[in-house]
């Protein structure tokens, strides 16, 4: 028996209103290639991605927009390039409030400071805030350019899944809609539903790890003011409205601040509009006007699920792993989860690499997610010392900081976030190249310029081959020849290094699989069998 | 490099005294702070975190 559908939240936008489906009224299940639970940032760009690449796709979520709030705001440069290849770049470019330093103060003085990217030559800045309302519904609006140009992404709205049963080839879904119950199967489930995953949970998966204990306040605050677009952070604030604290901007004079609590609180008082304010005030004068636009009081956890393959199931983003927000490494690695997936289920079902391509999904995406963790983890650990010992330790960095450089480095406020470089995973192929260590298997490719663009808007589709500096081989990929006057520009530096010549074999998710000085057409066919999982195509 | 366990302090008896006498009227946290500054600095001395935790597990063996 379904219960009725009821929202849990008010919408920010809404974005894809409840419509009955055909589907609804089909005598037997019909069964479609892929479903994802889900239309977040991360089933968003799974769905854009398959839908680009030809795939139908279904989309599935129980409420029909975005919910209200500001939420995560800190979008990646790598999450930005992922977007870009989709066609969802340029119009979060424009919106956001684009930033790369970030400055930690220790009470009033400032002991640390970063730049996120201190090199020229990328389309996409280090960071932008964008407000995930915002972020959302860019994508959406991308989908509806993609199936106007021959795609089939169909999102359902008030789509809730109640039951999920898994079949050796496909999962069979029980949907409560406004209309009633209806049966659909997919051949492939991917579950990006959130950190408390309704589908993890009705699977029985674990999901565990460590509690941090502490609270901490958000307040987006709107307001005209004139600080830098920059991440300003203070460890035990002059101004005393939290253990920590953090000032950072958003599009429309929208402001995120965010207040460290502690453990023991009464969540309905903090959250009382005068409280917020007095801890607001304090921190910008009272002659400040400003108007609270959102807040919420958060704990988070550092966990991940085991393996994020189940059978014809996987799981993306927070649904397969959940980190603190202090490095923006939560909706940045799940867009990456699906930029990761996207080609490999491509592949999969058009029957072009085996199944056991998806395990290297899981793989990957688990070993970057631990490395997310173990961020994480370190970042709140000085963060929120959870020892006497441990406090004494992160107040002797501060001090020490003040005057002396060598502590710097020590202080962790959040390492933002950075795509992860699939090190001595199983598809990368040979790394021949006595090239830089940034570009071997395994990394994300680093943009450069080339021509008039970008050499990133050259890497989309399938599988490329970038020559540089001599002559490709004759292979069915599309090729990417680097003359001369282009290699002796950041491209060189970043791809060859001391090298004179180099040919990469890049994956459709803009990682490097393997890299020659110079290689034939028979070697970069085997390098590519093994990226897609053994004996398949070329 | 490996870590130093054999004698390396060019005057032993007057660093144990330095290290002492640092800690003269400080109460037991303003010494925990004390230790902990230091450390650090030595900590950054050293440079090599291989050998940062050889050190800590012969500490760690008491």
């Amino acid at each position: 028996m379904n219960a009725p559908l009821v929202d849990r939240y008010p919408l920010a936008f809404r974005l894809y209103p409840y419509a009955r489906a055909a589907d609804q009224d089909a005598a037997t299940p019909p069964r479609h290639p892929v479903v994802i639970v889900g239309a977040g940032p991360v089933g968003l760009v799974a769905a854009l991605d398959l839908g680009l690449r030809g795939q139908p796709v279904v989309v599935l979520d129980d409420h029909e927009g975005v919910g209200l709030g500001s939420r995560a705001i800190c979008f990646a440069k790598r999450t930005l390039e992922i977007a870009h290849r989709l066609g969802a770049g340029a119009a979060m470019l424009e919106k956001g409030v684009v930033w790369q330093k970030g400055r930690v103060f220790h009470d009033r003085a400032e002991v640390f400071s970063f730049d996120l990217l201190p090199e020229d030559g990328h389309r996409c800045p280090a960071f932008i805030n964008l407000q995930q309302p915002h972020f959302e519904r860019f994508l959406v609006e991308a989908i509806a350019r993609a199936n106007a140009g021959g795609a089939s992404i169909d999102i359902r709205g008030k789509n809730r899944v109640d039951a999920v049963q898994v079949h050796e080839t496909h999962v069979s879904l029980n949907i409560m809609t406004p209309d009633g119950p209806y049966d659909l199967e997919a051949e492939w489930l991917v579950g990006c539903d959130g950190a408390r995953s309704p589908l993890r949970e009705k699977m029985g998966f674990s999901f565990d790890g460590r509690v941090f204990e502490d609270n901490f306040l958000i307040a987006d605050v709107r307001m005209q003011a004139n600080f830098p677009t920059e991440r300003w952070f203070w460890f035990e604030p002059w101004f005393k409205s939290g253990a920590s604290a953090l000032l950072h901007k958003q599009p429309d004079d929208l402001w995120r601040i965010d207040f460290q609590l502690g453990w023991d609180i009464d969540r309905a008082k903090e959250l009382k509009p005068e409280n917020v304010r007095a801890r607001v005030d304090a921190m910008l004068g009272t002659e400040v006007e400003y108007a609270l636009d959102w807040c919420s009081i958060y704990t988070f956890q550092c966990r991940r699920m085991d393996k994020f393959r189940h059978g014809r199931v996987l799981f993306a983003g927070d649904a397969a792993h959940q980190v603190s927000p202090f490095g923006a490494r939560g909706a940045n690695s799940g867009v990456q989860d699906a930029d990761n997936l996207g080609w490999k289920l491509d592949l999969v079902l058009r029957g072009q690499a085996p199944v056991r391509l998806m395990d290297s999904y899981s793989d990957e995406r688990v070993a970057a997610a631990d490395e997310n963790i173990l961020n994480s983890t370190r970042a709140t650990d000085f963060l929120a010392p959870k020892t006497e010992v441990s406090k004494t330790f992160r107040d002797a960095v501060l001090s020490l900081a003040a005057k002396h450089a060598f502590a710097r480095p020590l202080i962790n406020s959040g390492r933002l976030s950075v795509p992860a470089v699939y090190d001595g995973q199983a598809l990368n192929g040979p790394d021949a190249l006595d090239g830089p260590a940034r570009t071997r298997p395994g990394a994300p490719c680093p943009d450069a310029p080339l021509g008039a663009g970008f050499l990133l808007d050259h890497l989309t589709g399938g599988f490329t081959l970038l020559a540089i500096n001599c002559a490709p081989p004759d292979t069915k990929l599309s090729t990417v020849t680097i003359a001369p006057q282009d290699a002796a520009g950041a491209i060189g530096v970043r791809y060859l290094g001391a090298a004179p010549t180099a040919i990469y074999l890049i994956r459709p998710d803009q990682h490097v699989a393997a890299r020659w000085p110079i290689a034939d057409a028979a070697q970069i066919a085997a390098a590519l069998q093994h990226c897609c999982g053994g004996p398949a195509w070329l | 490099m490996a870590l130093i366990l054999s004698p390396n302090l060019d005057d032993a008896d007057g660093f144990y005294e330095d290290l002492i006498t640092a800690h003269n009227d400080l109460t037991k946290a303003e010494s925990d702070r004390l230790s902990a500054r230091l450390i650090l600095i030595l900590a950054n001395q050293v440079g090599k975190r291989a050998l940062l935790r050889e050190a800590l597990a012969v500490a760690a063996e008491g």
